[in-house]
């Protein structure tokens, strides 16, 4: 960019000066510029698309012998070639929604105290401690559940269930720790940060008049937070979708404290497998071509429930914060 | 008990539970920090950080090609995902404030929503099929698509950033757009850039489905982007799966390495950012 003067330079810039003209064109960087920012743009965005267009060509195996049953087909039987997504469903819905039974009002009751208790200089060092979650990896969460969880739950907290309600389908069966359960019980503490975070922005997003008419009318903090959670309501509710989201797609810390069985049983304390897991366990493993796009097309299943839980998060969250010039934040 | 009594309790009452939420959940991390800490330290010492595995049974083995092997996927992704993610979120901030920049945003938005292990696979299909083998290279490539959005995203959100004004005085000065956005803009939002890229760096450290089957392992030092890699996340996956005791500690002492590196990305990154803004 810069002219450089010296004589030796000379004939370099002699044989530059006529692109000279586009350092300070108007004519021609501009849209050229515009040109390339978008393609870089469209690349990322055109990544999406490029996804549904590969893994639908890598499972048209198992789709051509199986079509939509595959989606309810409950036997996976690789020796037999027998696929079907059942069990993987399953087990996917059945540990995010424990983990979201967890999680969810934890998250909202750390949002209220950031938002609406905490002073200032607490609530920046609390809320980045609840972030750092986030930030450790998911084969860690995985390592400490195996070797500190799971044995922990096994030995401590399932007998107890057990004893006391092992009258439950729920609850019957020999836990060894790693099932649905403690699966549930990792993802919860895993989606905390996500859900906090928009849970805070979204209230943030609410007017502070909301709350204070509340107050001068008379209710106490409790009623006040009230009226920002009912103003903020569609946006926590986008918040649960977005942690839904998380859990649904996470793969390393379940596959490694789930138990990676294919069955459905009515039992949190059976060893499941989910979508995630078991692409991650089988793929390579994988020896026949329908046996990988049976894999793949688990693949674009879950790919499928993420962008359609994704969208609806987003749009409930952008319900709420539009209009403030507010991103929120992951 | 008369109700304003009772509404008032229950004030208190909802006070103290929430704030009991935030330090149960600041009290998990402690445990699982501190855990990884007190466990992992026991094994680290000079030869595991400088040393290749050795065969169970073995003493002195290490991590070092894992180290190497999880800097080399870093550097690969970032030279992918750096400059994609940085220009397509200059794009999003000066030229995205439309409905196709919603658009834009949003389908971007959902690709940060995709799960990892998915990533992994679509990276399979379009790298480890068509080379016919597994490399780094690979491995590489599907976290710079993890890696893509979220620069993407923090990128425009620090554009944004810029006053105005600075931009107006670039075009009062006769720029144009490309150099005032390039020269000017992107240039007073460095900082903030830069702090985003750290992040996903930290990110994808930690990413292990992606590279299950793509950078896959290899057990000895290796620098070659078109063999398979070692990595930090996947070596613990590895031990952690393993029924010796041995491994069970160096994966613990793995992950102490790893997350240490993560956590000083995070908290840098938070005292830089500080120092900048307020």
């Amino acid at each position: 960019m810069t002219t450089n003067k010296s004589p030796g330079l000379g004939i370099v810039t002699h044989f530059l000066t006529p692109l000279a003209w586009l350092r300070g064109s108007k004519r021609f960087g501009d849209p050229l510029f515009k040109l390339a920012t978008l393609a870089f743009a469209l690349a990322i965005a055109g990544l999406v698309v490029l996804m549904i267009i590969e893994m639908a060509r890598d499972s048209t195996l198992a789709f051509d012998k199986f079509g939509l049953s595959f989606i309810w087909r409950e036997v996976w039987d690789p020796v037999r070639e027998e696929f079907g997504a059942l069990p993987f469903i399953y087990g996917t819905a059945v540990s995010s929604l424990l983990g979201l039974l967890i999680a969810v009002p934890v998250s909202i009751g750390v949002g209220i105290f950031l938002v609406e208790h905490a002073p200032r200089a607490l609530s920046a060092p609390v809320s980045f401690l609840v972030q750092l979650l986030a930030a450790i990896p998911s084969v860690v969460y995985g390592l400490w559940g195996i070797f500190v969880l799971a044995p922990l739950l096994r030995d401590s907290v399932y007998p107890r269930i057990q004893s006391a309600l092992g009258f439950l389908p729920l609850f019957q069966g020999n836990p060894n720790g790693l099932g649905l359960m403690t699966a549930g019980i990792i993802l919860s503490i895993m989606i905390v940060p996500i859900i906090t975070a928009v849970t805070t922005d979204v209230m943030r997003a609410v007017p502070r008049a909301q709350p204070e008419a509340a107050l001068a009318l008379g209710a106490t903090k409790w009623e006040a937070t009230r009226v920002v959670l009912q103003n903020a309501r569609s946006g926590i509710t986008g918040a649960v979708i977005l942690g839904l989201g998380r859990a649904v797609g996470e793969t390393m810390a379940v596959t490694m404290v789930i138990g990676n069985r294919p069955q459905i049983s009515a039992s949190l304390f059976d060893p499941s497998f989910t979508i995630a897991s078991a692409i991650a366990n089988e793929f390579t493993e994988a020896t026949s071509e329908i046996y990988r796009h049976a894999l793949v097309e688990l693949g674009l299943i879950l790919f499928a429930i993420t962008f359609v839980i994704n969208a609806l998060a987003r749009l409930l969250v952008w319900s709420v914060t539009r209009g403030q010039g507010k991103v929120v934040h992951e | 008990m008369n109700s304003l009594t009772r509404r008032k309790i229950l004030s208190r009452a909802m006070t103290l539970l929430t704030a009991s939420f935030a330090a149960l959940v600041i009290v998990a991390l402690v445990i699982i920090l501190g855990y990884i800490g007190v466990t992992g330290v026991r094994e680290i010492n000079l030869g595991f950080l400088i040393n290749e595995p050795k065969p169970i049974g073995e003493p002195g083995g290490g991590i070092a090609n894992a180290i190497v092997g999880t800097m080399i996927l870093i550097a690969i992704a970032s030279v992918i995902g750096l400059p994609v993610g940085i220009l397509g979120g200059l794009y999003l901030a000066e030229f995205g404030s439309n409905r196709f920049g919603n658009v834009l945003r949003f389908v971007i938005d959902t690709l940060t929503g995709v799960p990892s292990i998915v990533v992994g696979v679509f990276a399979w299909t379009i790298m480890v099929r068509p080379m016919g083998h597994f490399s780094a290279l690979a491995g590489g490539v599907s976290l710079s698509i993890i890696m893509m959005p979220i620069v993407a995203r923090t990128t425009e959100e620090m554009v944004r950033l810029v006053p105005q004004s600075m931009r107006e005085a670039a075009l009062a000065l006769g720029a144009p757009v490309w150099r005032m956005s390039l020269g000017v803009v992107l240039r007073a939002a460095a900082g903030g850039v830069a702090t985003g890229a750290m992040l996903a760096i930290a990110r994808i450290a930690g990413e292990t489905a992606p590279l299950l089957f793509t950078a896959l392992s290899y057990n000895y030092m290796s620098t070659d982007v078109n063999q398979p890699i070692a990595s930090l996340t996947y070596q613990i996956f590895y031990y952690a799966g393993s029924p010796y005791e041995q491994w069970h500690a160096m994966a613990w002492a793995a992950t102490l390495v790893l997350v240490a590196m993560i956590l000083a990305i995070n908290i840098s990154v938070k005292f830089l950012a500080r120092s900048r803004y307020q």
